[in-house]
């Protein structure tokens, strides 16, 4: 079988499980799709795997309410092994990307990371993901009882739900005790439409001058846009902008139909988060920046003269 | 206490990626310690001058040449170094194996390892690791401070951040934040290269690659530079706009 952790927040399914069940069903393989579900009151989350998955595994319980690393490592790693799972796919996001390794090594089994594609030739796995800073795409394989994948997201067309629904069962998990004691937390949640969903994002860096700028200038035209705001690392480092907008290296991985960075030079690490957008729009004062040399669009000038009068063309 | 400090050694961010014969080129291109390693590094460097009482240890594994990254940690100011001397280039799962085994011969309380190496582009060293070992791990810290044996420290979640608290031992990952990495100073470097390098050979750990690399491609998306003078904001918003819409169609 194919076992997908199905991943969830604020009681509904992510895009994420939908684009594991379609990743899922490209491989040839006997057994099914079997859904994971874990957390705590999960019962509408697992009604919703339900229609994208064959069979769907139930772990609901209170020590489940939080997401750990040992915790969720050891459940998906004893739900693989019970069901002799061949394929276990986990969401590229920041906690599957953490987890799934321990438990590859758990399972004994090769990890692919962050893979955009993923095929079945005679059992053997092989998938496509980037490497050098997302510079370069690299082929890999693997052959072994059992691979962990994690997918990047985005990468694959959402499974489309069916009609009916498939059975779903309750599971016993022997969970270890969290060692990582999170004593607080800064949830960073705001109104706009999700920097790695947005079509189009709006992404600001030092060169917006202020965090006022960046308010009137990036949030202005991503409102008049119905875009995403994104963020350079220097600007989420002087605080002016929450981490969860941060778009590179170390933060997000983003490609939309349009990236417009507004007062962004372009370093390596900042690229490496937006170079595969489809279309690339530049706004900075120095001609020589090297943002320049991926974009598409742009315009030299005063970001605090061309981003004004862009908002105000947009409303006419 | 002992901490160890995995190294790796990469192509610097700034070099041009070439590919030849179905692999990226290293040959003749400018190689560095990975940055996000630096980070570790440093940060230990930081706990001990804050009170701990810790021996610093550099691990590196790779070819010949990922001595002159360990030698650059040394000179920042680990102890020493152990360097696994191979050309084969295992994944991340596969190298853990190594790093593990490693930390227990050296009885190691705290290991340092980058969040996202900058060749692979993978995030699973650490977490492996610690699996390995039993330990838990905090990734992708953003700031740390030693209290005892326990570490409080701040990290990056799905959404948001989180403060956390973990006794040791653990594994840390780094991430562009944590601290400000120092330059080696002349002295130190000079002082460094008189600190032991151990060398080993990858068969005493019995490691094999676990994922087959098959190729590489650089794909390269032409981009069509239609770059406009803002001397006239007004005039060139309204031709921007106008080509976004039109000639793009990424605007409504």
């Amino acid at each position: 079988m194919i076992l997908i952790v199905a991943e969830h927040a604020n009681g509904k399914l992510s895009k994420s499980a939908y684009e594991l069940a379609s990743a899922a069903r490209g491989l040839k393989r006997e057994g099914g799709v079997t859904a994971l579900v874990l957390g705590s009151g999960v019962a509408s989350v697992a009604a919703s795997a339900a229609l994208i998955a064959d069979q769907v595994l139930v772990g609901d319980s209170a020590e489940l309410a939080q997401y750990d690393a040992e915790v969720w490592s050891a459940a998906v790693a004893q739900i693989a092994a019970e069901g002799e799972a061949e394929v276990v796919l986990i969401a590229g996001s920041r906690s599957g990307r953490e987890y799934s390794p321990r438990v590859a090594v758990k399972l004994d089994a090769p990890l692919l990371e962050d893979v955009m594609s993923l095929k079945d030739e005679g059992g053997v796995l092989h998938a496509e993901h980037y490497t050098f800073l997302t510079r370069v795409t690299e082929r890999v394989e693997a052959k072994a009882p059992v691979v962990v994948v994690t997918v990047k997201a985005g990468a694959f067309a959402p499974a489309v739900p069916g009609t009916t629904a498939a059975e779903q069962f309750d599971v016993d998990l022997e969970l270890p005790k969290r060692r990582l004691v999170v004593t607080g937390s800064t949830k960073e949640k705001t109104g706009r439409i999700a920097l790695i969903e947005a079509d189009i994002v709006v992404s600001g860096g030092r060169g917006v001058g202020t965090p006022e700028g960046f308010v009137q200038l990036v949030e202005g035209l991503a409102d008049q846009l119905g875009a995403a705001v994104g963020a350079t690392r220097a600007v989420v480092d002087a605080g002016w902008r929450p981490y969860s907008e941060q778009v590179g290296q170390t933060g997000k991985t983003v490609q939309p139909k349009a990236y417009i960075a507004v007062g962004i030079s372009g370093a390596v690490q900042h690229l490496s988060g937006m170079n595969k957008s489809k279309c690339i729009v530049a706004i900075n004062k120095d001609g020589d920046a090297p943002i320049f040399k991926i974009a598409d669009y742009g315009i030299v000038g005063d970001v605090k003269e061309i981003v004004p009068a862009m908002i105000q063309e947009l409303r006419k | 206490m002992r901490i160890l400090t995995l190294i790796r050694q990469v192509l610097d961010a700034e070099e041009s990626v070439r590919v030849r014969n179905g692999a990226v080129e290293l040959e003749g291109s400018k190689l560095v310690m990975d940055t996000m390693d630096e980070y570790g590094v440093e940060e230990a460097l930081r706990l001990r001058e804050a009170g701990a009482e810790a021996e610093i240890v550099a691990v590196s594994v790779g070819p010949a040449r990922a001595e002159e990254a360990l030698r650059t940690a040394l000179a920042m100011g680990a102890d020493r170094g152990i360097h696994v001397v191979t050309d084969v280039s295992l994944d991340a799962i596969a190298l853990s194996a190594v790093m593990a085994q490693i930390a227990k011969a050296e009885g190691a309380e705290l290991i340092f390892c980058g969040g996202q190496e900058a060749d692979w582009d993978s995030q699973a060293l650490g977490a492996a690791t610690a699996e390995r070992l039993g330990w838990p791990q905090a990734t992708w810290t953003s700031a740390l401070e030693l209290k005892g044996s326990t570490l409080v420290g701040k990290h990056e979640a799905d959404e948001g951040s989180e403060s956390f608290e973990v006794v040791l031992p653990a594994v840390v990952t780094t991430q562009q934040g944590l601290n400000e990495p120092r330059y080696p100073t002349l002295p130190n470097i000079m002082k460094s290269k008189k600190k032991e390098i151990r060398k080993e050979t990858l068969e005493a750990y019995g490691a094999a690659p676990k994922v087959k690399v098959n190729g590489v491609e650089i794909q390269v998306k032409e981009r069509l530079k239609k770059i406009l003078d803002g001397k006239d904001a007004a005039g060139a918003a309204a031709q921007l706009v106008k080509m976004l819409r039109e000639d793009a169609g990424v605007i409504a």
